[in-house]
């Protein structure tokens, strides 16, 4: 006889056969993976510059040396100089420097603790690789979006941690309790979601003063995003505790004599995990995009730390857009990002709830 | 109907003050003052910051502050702004209309296009038009929108078909009304479109759920049944039920295009509120700050306002609770 399948079980069944989803979650693993290994993965670290390459476009990879051999993966050196409109332009020069595959680079300490010199790729001195071209002042954009991973990946995680927290317990006391305590807490909730988000956002940046470490900063944007945005959550999760009370088992637990709060957490709050784990999926977007608007203004992440934000303050100006067009990967990335979050999140909720598919947003 | 609004429009006050206190206290919260930046200016005499001091009551403490700054605002009073050095008042009320026109076109824009989008998308349903639409939208909701209006000027700064942020060319002024506004049109496409792109790709995806919804309904398969035309089927009793449920949205939409206008004036140089507020925070001149954030939170309660009272109009029901 066949074993039964739990709930989860078969949620998860019908999550991996969409290919989509799948592809999402390989996106986002990848994703994370570089931003954890980002020292490893990225040929040069985030302060590394190159005052001779200032806004070098991306390095082409040869095989063939200039004078035809077969010599492996190797890049050419790259000249300055200026053109008769006194523009920047770019000669390839004759040097070869072949790509050393975990060669000896800028010593750093791996995940933070392990002493660690090599690289994933990296190319000797004076020699410079650049995967998806330089920035003004001739860093590396691959090697500053792998870093700056961390700080945009990590921003959506935790805020949607903290804000989630929030909106667990103001939305089950308001769901489970109801009348004038669900009032009131909606009441404040509808406030909060009123606020026009990004004047709040610039308001209660106001309030942090400047003088902060890039540690400080980064907490203080997750505390700001996530004040935005528990409310969203808090209703989502009311509206379902409001259902689940009705529900036989919880009035089974009442006869038997359980507290209130033995019930919204054992009882009531496990109920809500499924489509929850949905909804968070996709709230994760929203600081991301939070993040990185607030640190192209200039308010968030401060130069020489990278997130992929801070990374398209350069593009605000679009003259350096029309002459380093590469200046805009970092959007890409954040793109990508989103998308994969987005697909996972629909995923997810068709998934739990498969008659939702189809119909409403969930298409 | 007249409680009704009556009890929203006390809503939305209590809601402004509530705003205004969080607001205020933040500003304090923050260390130095205004006063700072003026100590350091050698033209300034110490009588002057002795006046200021006392005239804005800084020895006092914050919440007497803010209730002195509350009774100014009651007599209509702002404040005066220490980095424009005029009275709040002068550069508020043409950055005001600024952010309105920004919003004001976008919003028309994202509703003359989804509604129809949604409408063409849910006929079409299964297609590959419909398929191609709907991974369309689900591409751009993914994309920032100052992302689309850097891609956008740029394509502007190649061409040279648009002009480059900003609301009005040199000299405008001197032209006539209609040269003037064919003028202002031309600066509105970028930021306009950058701003309505994510929201059309929203509401089309909620127009299309709703319109499928109702086309499956069984007054819709009652009025096949009795042979009228499919034209009336559609337009006269399947789109006069899915439109109901978008008038929720309307005030939603306009906030969220009001929100969403303050990144985009900065990054195309629109000269509205949102720029205005970052400038104002990054100098800590408070009395500008409030006044941008109270004008801000006045346009998006009276956008829900007006959502409110018309989806009040529609649905008798919501009158009564």
């Amino acid at each position: 006889m066949e074993k039964p399948r739990s709930e989860t079980g078969l949620a998860w069944q019908r999550f991996t056969s969409d290919r989509a989803a799948l592809a999402a979650l390989w996106v986002l693993g990848a994703l994370y993976a570089a931003a954890l290994l980002a020292d490893v993965a990225a040929p040069y670290s985030l302060k590394d510059e190159s005052r001779e390459h200032p806004y070098c476009p991306p390095t082409a990879i040869h095989l063939l040396a200039p004078d035809g051999r077969l010599i492996g993966p190797h890049v050419r050196g790259m000249a300055m100089a200026y053109d008769t409109f006194r523009r920047r332009v770019y000669r390839a020069t004759p040097e070869v420097y072949p790509l050393r595959f975990f060669g000896k680079g800028e010593p750093y300490r791996l995940l933070g603790f392990l002493p660690f010199d090599r690289h994933l790729f990296i190319v000797d001195a004076p020699g410079r690789v650049y995967l998806l071209g330089a920035d003004s002042r001739g860093r590396d954009i691959f090697s500053r979006i792998l870093h700056g991973a961390r700080v945009s990946l990590t921003i959506g995680l935790f805020g949607v941690i903290i804000s989630f927290g929030i909106g667990l317990l103001v939305g089950g006391i308001a769901g489970y309790w109801g009348g004038r305590v669900d009032d009131v807490l909606m009441r404040v909730c509808e406030m909060v979601m009123m606020v026009p988000g990004f004047y709040l956002l610039l308001a209660l940046r106001a309030a942090v003063p400047d003088s902060l470490d890039p540690l400080q900063v980064y907490a203080a944007i997750i505390i700001i995003l996530s004040f935005i945005g528990w409310a969203g959550l808090a209703r989502v999760i009311r509206g379902m505790c409001l259902s689940l009370k009705e529900r036989d088992y919880v009035l089974a637990a009442r006869t038997m004599g359980l507290t209130d709060m033995e019930i919204i957490v054992r009882h009531v709050l496990p109920h809500t995990i499924s489509y929850s784990l949905a909804a968070v999926t996709l709230a994760v977007p929203g600081y991301i995009l939070g993040e990185s608007a607030l640190s192209l203004i200039g308010l968030g992440i401060q130069d020489p730390y990278a997130s992929w934000g801070n990374m398209l303050a350069e593009a605000m100006s679009i003259v350096r857009i029309q002459f380093a067009p590469w200046i805009l990967w970092p959007a890409f990335f954040i793109g990508i990002t989103v998308l994969s979050f987005n697909v996972a999140g629909d995923a997810l909720r068709d998934a739990w709830d498969p008659l939702l598919k189809g119909r409403g947003e969930s298409t | 109907m007249a409680p009704y609004i009556f009890r929203r429009i006390l809503t939305a006050l209590l809601l402004l003050v509530v705003m205004s206190f969080v607001t205020f206290m933040l500003m304090r919260l923050t260390p130095g003052n205004f006063l700072d930046t003026l100590r350091l200016d050698p033209q300034i005499s110490k009588d002057t910051l002795a006046y200021y001091g006392k005239l804005y009551q800084l020895d006092k403490p914050a919440w007497q502050q803010y209730l002195y700054w509350l009774a100014g605002l009651a007599r209509g009073e702002l404040g005066y702004s220490f980095y424009y050095n005029v009275p709040v008042v002068k550069i508020l009320a043409s950055r005001l209309g600024n952010t309105f026109i920004l919003s004001l076109a976008a919003f028309l824009l994202t509703w003359a296009v989804a509604i129809p989008l949604g409408i063409w998308a849910a006929l079409h349903r299964g297609g590959l038009r419909d398929r191609m639409i709907q991974f369309t939208a689900y591409a751009v909701l993914s994309l920032p929108g100052f992302f689309v209006a850097m891609v956008l000027l740029w394509g502007a700064s190649v061409t040279g078909w648009l002009p480059l942020g900003g609301m009005e060319s040199p000299g405008s002024a001197d032209l006539p009304w209609f040269a003037r506004a064919g003028d202002m049109l031309r600066h509105l496409v970028i930021p306009v479109t950058a701003l309505s792109l994510g929201s059309i790709a929203l509401l089309q995806k909620i127009m299309r759920g709703n319109m499928l919804e109702v086309l499956g309904r069984q007054y819709i398969f009652a009025a096949r049944a009795r042979g009228l035309p499919e034209n009336r089927v559609i337009y006269g009793h399947a789109l006069r039920n899915a439109i109901n449920p978008m008038i929720t949205l309307l005030g939603y939409e306009f906030s969220a295009l009001l929100s969403g206008a303050a990144l985009m004036e900065i990054v195309t140089s629109w000269p509205g509120l949102g720029s205005l507020m970052l400038t104002a925070v990054r100098s800590k001149d408070i009395y500008l700050v409030m006044a941008s954030m109270m004008m801000g939170g006045v346009l998006f309660v009276a956008g829900n306002l007006l959502a409110d009272i018309a989806l009040a109009k529609a649905d008798p029901r919501i009158r009564i609770r």
